[in-house]
């Protein structure tokens, strides 16, 4: 199955934008990516070994969050994203921005 | 350095003007050169899933991202950055910007909206190791009248 890599981990990935691996499951999808790619370990996991908070994986169109998380089955013709979330805004309180500005 | 298109530069800033006075949201396509100046040839509009705050918050949702992603791959292009804008608020980047920013090297567009009107347009870079590292670097903003894409598959 393929596994996407978003932009900021490409490095972390041999400059690679996608990884083949093969794997029953999400979590051996990224447990068997971070053993070609250790580095990458740090960008997805806690020290606690668990999927940081802004991590999305998506497989195929779906967030593993609703479906069985990493024991969600995959086969061959799967593909995982993973996608760091993108959010932000201005602040309510404009007093760091303003001595910032 | 951020160089961009003329046409993606209006096209992120009307973006904003249009959905005033509530935040928009946007993903930025391109390429990263060997010089590390980013390149930027396509933005793509996504939608604001802040429905609970979009005056002052915003968010992309993943599964919106995974298309555009997929659509610029398809094009030679990739993901260089992301844009959203600060309805009657600075074009610099907030605790909260930083706070949700985890697409390190890559470039964080700002426009401040004022009473519906484009303003000023900053990029910040976001630069680290990995997250506990993370800053915001101001980066100039280069507008060019035309960047060409390339047919090569990124």
């Amino acid at each position: 199955m393929k596994i996407h890599i978003p932009t900021p981990l490409r490095q972390y990935a041999g400059k690679k934008d996608t990884i083949e691996v093969q794997a029953g499951s999400v979590g051996d999808a990224l447990f068997a990516l971070t053993t070609i790619y250790p580095d990458l370990r740090r960008h997805l996991y806690t020290d606690e070994g668990k999927l940081r908070a802004f991590v999305n994986v998506y497989l195929n169109d779906e967030d593993i969050r609703y479906l069985l998380k990493e024991s969600t089955p995959v086969n061959e013709n799967d593909s995982l994203s993973i996608v760091p979330s993108i959010a932000g805004g201005s602040c309510a309180c404009c007093c760091a921005c303003r001595m910032n500005a | 350095m951020l160089k961009i298109d003329q046409t993606c530069y209006r096209q992120l800033r009307r973006h904003g003007e249009e959905t005033y006075p509530h935040e928009c949201c946007g993903v930025l396509l391109g390429r990263v050169e060997d010089d590390d100046q980013r390149l930027v040839m396509a933005v793509a509009r996504a939608g604001n899933t802040r429905t609970d705050s979009p005056q002052n918050r915003y968010n992309i949702d993943p599964r919106e991202l995974i298309a555009i992603q997929r659509q610029a791959r398809e094009r030679g292009l990739e993901i260089v950055g992301f844009y959203h804008s600060h309805p009657d608020h600075p074009a610099r980047w907030s605790p909260t910007d930083l706070a949700e920013a985890h697409w390190l090297g890559c470039s964080y567009v700002i426009t401040s909206i004022e009473e519906g009107q484009a303003r000023d347009t900053n990029s910040f870079i976001l630069r680290g190791g990995e997250e506990a590292e993370k800053h915001f670097q101001d980066e100039p903003v280069e507008v060019a009248s035309q960047i060409a894409e390339t047919n090569t598959p990124a």
